[in-house]
């Protein structure tokens, strides 16, 4: 925004409440103050509301985190009646599942995110661009039911026993380990399904990050003679590379965060690690949400809210980053993110 | 500049009317549900249930899946019957113990009771509502219901993961005649903490106690398998996954019609899964010498006839009450499912409890749930 | 695009002038072949539900509760979706004015200051919040200590999801108004308030309210904060209070049944399942188009 808001915002109700004040006698200003306090508060809500949610957090968690130590972090697996509470076959699950989503999900969105805005008319880029995005108003619930009454079936009958047919099962990560179970819920499926789910944040973010860069600059590359991939790829992506760091990290977070759709196709195997793409595992949001109602002893519930800090504070560190590689864009085109 | 405030308000204006309307629309739903709520006819020899006083118009109650299909049919019936609604919610086993060690319920359902010590540390009265059969479900293309035959042994092997196709010459050698593919055999679990599987792993540590090594408990440390919710899930993911096995309650399997298998009892008779088989396995409880936390344990009961996964499924009530109108409801239900019930309970190949046992719970365990000292029942 | 006029001598750089435009062809093959891939992702997961749902939307679908008996084929979605209107809807109550009167904080009066820029970041991290956190918080503070789940507890739990968002598009909307707008109504006299409600937000009101709504559908949709908090109900609320009342005990709501439908083993309930998938999907997409296209001078997205 420019400069000359500044000289509006310097005199807020006062001065000129009392200007006007003395024509009209007697009445009081008060719409103003209460106005902007009621903004206000409403604004420091926001704050309170997350700094309540960190403490409910903490507050909940402090038997684990002070019972059971880093131990949550090392063992690997989730066995309540064992009084084992480690977390580290969830967070292995969650991170391999994320993994598959962004490899999937990346690409195709700067792909989709360069058509939008070099390739074809801004009309056309409305349309298309709507519908990637619709993608993103599916709720979860409904890519898990999808996945489960059509995505497994396919990668259980299909996909996985022609992949066991190729060279490429011999490839570690894909060869089968020993809790596979036809690897229709498995990792994969998952991560394939999560692809979808985070692809229309990580697409739209780019592509409004392309589009800032300067029109003069591109111009300038197609001057010389440049072809628009080059463009795109030298010119445009590079300038932009912050935005689009930042759009993955976005797409990162939503996808550590999603917990339906996973729930229903991971397989929901809290006690080993995963050896292959194609085991079942478990994430940390489909572990809290499969287990958090039965939880009866105490520190079964403070080990699962801590594991909800956990996921908690990785996200927020997701989130930070990613505020913090689209402001370098902003910086650097003059735009606003 | 007067006028154009109006815009502003226009959007809460909307959530609020949204709100509102939604509020009275669920409000005047309750005229619109399929049993009358006020003026119901009461049920003969029930004086104390005219009037209904308002908080006691709902039971919540949540649990086991176990018997989850009869206790929702049961609920609608005793609506029907005395607008009272029941709001039971299939969480498993574990939920439902968590949820009234909570107090968020007025009764919680679980199929793995709890032993004297644990409902005295959490001051809970527990007894037996019905009596259900856990099967085995196959999904095996050519293997008919009631065709595959399994041993404790076998079965053991299989969810160790020790026997893994299914043309594993144990298998075999048990099956002569049936084709049975090469294929891998997908092992299906609970991913929640279970009474079925309390129940299923009681059998295999019983039964098959040299192979079966990983304990007995609503929640193990399965060595194979993938997880599902409740039995509901465990039902829908054998469904799905082609070569999968899995342990149900029987009423999920036949309501569903899938393929269920034999199995060996203690005998050494192969019988396959029905109400008659669990009855016998049943008539062998001693309800009275199990009290008072009738803790009783089903598994492989010796008998011809006998289904040797047989279980009790049992409610959880808090002995100190805090509404006594919300606890005699509740007790009121339970009572009138103990008269009134069989019928629904035989339709979906449960057990009932038989007279004689309930009314021992009537006497012994009922009187212990009290509002401030005082036994909220009769 | 041609080099028609480069300087250097011809074959080596013709054929690489060739390799570049076949490169440049190739990635646009393959942005056009991505763009459908997604679009045709979306489309078939619409074509799912639709094709597996619209068999199960009759009236019995909206006018009976939801079944409890696995033998028959009765039942419908009536309850849960009354539920879920009624939750959204006192979540919106809550979230709608706050989110808004914070996104004018940020907007109008904190705007580059320090306080304001905290809030924003802070706004935009709980976004990010996974959904399932916000119910176990909801969990904590409003089912436990009061022993009872409810349906206040579920629209408590989207309403702090709906809160940042609301802010945040309220905010990025009045940004969008040109100043001119802001300075010509306070040269005229009036009071700050009076300027930022009537005229600011008159100008932005398509975007404010294509804001508001798409705030409102996407929470609607939403299942993990309501699993701990207003859980399921097979009837028809009874009131407000008390153990069938919208404060006082379970909800049915859309989401959740459907999740619980859609794992359990009867086709019937199943097909209830993909119904009320396919009424949330209308519900959703239709209002997302909708607004697009009434309000489009609002945020240009």
């Amino acid at each position: 925004m420019s400069t000359v808001e500044l000289d509006v915002q310097q005199s807020p109700g006062a001065p000129r409440g009392a200007a006007q004040a003395a024509p009209r006698g007697h009445r009081l200003r008060l719409g103003d103050p209460i106005f902007r306090g009621l903004a206000t508060a409403c604004g420091l809500a926001l704050a309170a509301a997350m700094f309540g949610l960190t403490a409910v957090l903490v507050y909940n968690a402090w038997p684990a985190i002070t019972g059971l130590g880093t131990s949550v972090l090392t063992t690997v697996a989730w066995s309540p009646v064992d009084h084992e509470y480690g977390a580290l076959a969830a967070l292995a699950g969650t991170f391999l599942s994320t993994v598959v989503a962004m490899v999937i999900a990346v690409p195709l969105a700067l792909v989709i995110a360069l058509l939008l805005v070099d390739l074809v008319h801004p009309s056309v880029a409305r349309v298309v661009g709507t519908a990637i995005e619709m993608l993103a108003a599916i709720p979860s619930i409904i890519f898990g039911m999808v996945g489960i009454f059509v995505i497994v079936p396919f990668i259980q009958d299909k996909l996985v026993p022609w992949l066991l047919t190729t060279p490429l099962a011999n490839v570690p990560g894909i060869k089968p380990g020993p809790q596979f179970q036809g690897g229709g819920v498995s990792i994969f499926t998952a991560g394939v399904v999560l692809a979808f789910m985070v692809l229309p944040f990580i697409t739209a973010v780019s592509r409004d990050v392309l589009k800032m860069v300067p029109q003069v600059t591109k111009e300038a590359g197609y001057g010389m003679g440049s072809t628009t991939w080059e463009v795109m790829h030298k010119i445009s992506m590079r300038y932009a590379n912050s935005g689009i760091v930042g759009a993955v990290f976005i797409g990162l977070g939503r996808a550590l965060g999603e917990t339906m759709a996973v729930a229903f196709l991971i397989g929901s195997l809290f006690t080993a690690l995963p050896r292959s793409l194609f085991d079942p595992g478990t994430s940390i949001a489909s572990l809290i949400a499969l287990t958090f109602s039965e939880a009866t002893e105490k520190i079964q519930v403070s080990a699962l809210i801590e594991l909800g800090l956990i996921l908690f504070l990785i996200t927020v560190v997701f989130q930070i980053l990613a505020q913090v590689w689209l402001r370098r864009v902003q910086r650097a085109t003059g735009g606003r993110a | 500049m007067k006028k154009s405030a109006r815009s502003w308000r226009l959007v809460p204006l909307a959530a609020a009317a949204l709100a509102i309307a939604a509020l009275a629309l669920a409000v005047a739903g309750c005229g619109g549900s399929s049993a009358s709520d006020a003026g119901a006819p009461a049920v003969p020899g029930e004086p104390s249930l005219t009037p209904v006083p308002m908080t006691a118009d709902t039971i919540l109650g949540a649990g086991a899946s176990f018997p989850a299909p009869l206790y929702m049919k049961w609920g609608s019936d005793y609506n029907s019957v005395s607008g009272v609604k029941l709001n039971y919610q299939s969480i498993g086993s574990g939920g439902g113990i968590s949820a009234i060690e909570a107090k968020t319920v007025d009764f919680g359902a679980s199929d793995a009771p709890l032993e004297q010590a644990e409902l005295e540390a959490n001051g809970l009265a527990q007894f037996p509502m019905i009596v259900g059969g856990t099967v085995l479900v196959v999904n095996l293309d050519g293997v008919a219901d009631g065709q595959l035959k399994l041993t404790a042994d076998v079965v053991a092997g299989i969810f160790m993961g020790t026997i893994t196709t299914w043309n594993d010459p144990a298998i075999v050698k048990l099956n002569p005649g049936v084709k049975l593919p090469s294929t891998k055999i997908n092992v299906v679990h609970r991913s929640d903490g279970s009474g079925t599987t309390w129940i299923f792993t009681h059998y295999l540590t019983d039964a098959a106690g040299s192979v079966w090594t990983a304990g007995a408990d609503k929640e193990i440390s399965w060595p194979v398998g993938v997880g599902g919710k409740g039995n509901e899930g465990v039902a829908a993911s054998v469904q799905q996954l082609s070569g999968s096995i899995g342990y149900v309650e029987y009423a999920y399997a036949k309501q569903t019609g899938m393929t269920t298998t034999q199995l060996q009892n203690k005998d050494g008779q192969w019988v396959k899964p029905s109400i008659a088989s669990f009855a016998a396995a049943a008539a062998n409880a001693d309800w009275k010498a199990s009290l008072p936390s009738t803790y009783m344990v089903l598994v492989n009961q010796p008998g011809a006839d006998t289904w040797p996964i047989t279980g009790a499924s049992f409610i959880l009530m808090q002995k100190d009450q805090a509404d006594a109108a919300r606890g005699k409801a509740a007790l009121e239900f339970f009572n009138w499912a103990y008269t009134s019930g069989a019928d629904a309970a035989t339709a979906l190949d449960y057990v009932a409890i038989p007279a004689n046992v309930y009314e021992l719970v009537q006497s012994d365990v009922w009187p212990t749930i009290t509002v401030s000292g005082t036994p909220v029942w009769p | 695009m041609s080099t028609a006029t480069d300087l250097h001598s011809a074959p080596p750089r013709r054929r690489s002038v060739t390799r570049r435009k076949a490169t440049d062809l190739v990635v646009k093959v393959l942005a056009w072949i991505g763009a459908w891939f997604g679009i045709a992702v979306m489309a078939f997961i619409v074509y799912e539900v639709v094709r597996r749902g619209a068999g199960a939307l009759n009236v019995a679908f909206f006018t009976q509760p939801t079944p409890q008996d696995v033998t028959s084929d009765t039942g419908g979605f009536a309850n849960a979706i009354v539920g879920t209107l009624a939750i959204t809807g006192v979540a919106a109550l809550i979230a709608i004015p706050m989110g808004f009167l914070g996104g004018v904080y940020l907007a109008e009066f904190g705007r580059n200051g320090r306080m304001a820029t905290a809030v924003r970041m802070i706004a935009n991290v709980v976004m990010g919040v996974p959904s399932i956190i916000v119910g176990v918080f909801a969990f904590a503070i409003l089912v436990k200590p009061l022993q009872h789940y409810s349906g206040f507890a579920g629209s408590a739990a989207l309403a702090f999801i709906m809160l940042p968002v609301m802010a945040r598009t309220t905010e990025d909307i009045l940004n969008l108004v040109p100043n001119e707008i802001r300075e010509s109504g306070l040269a005229m006299g009036a009071a700050r308030w009076k300027v930022t409600l009537g005229v600011i937000c008159k100008a932005a009101r398509g975007g404010l309210i294509t804001g508001a709504t798409l705030a409102i559908v996407r929470v609607a949709g939403e299942t993990a904060p309501l699993l701990f908090t207003a859980l399921s109900s097979p009837y028809w609320m009874t009131g407000l209070f008390g153990p069938g009342g919208f404060f006082g005990g379970p909800v049915a709501n859309l989401t959740k049944t459907i999740y619980d439908f859609s794992g359990s083993p009867y086709p019937h309930w199943q097909e209830l399942a993909w119904g009320g998938a396919l009424v949330i999907i209308i519900a959703v997409l239709g209002m997302n188009i909708l607004v697009r296209l009434l309000f489009q001078r609002g945020k240009q997205w």
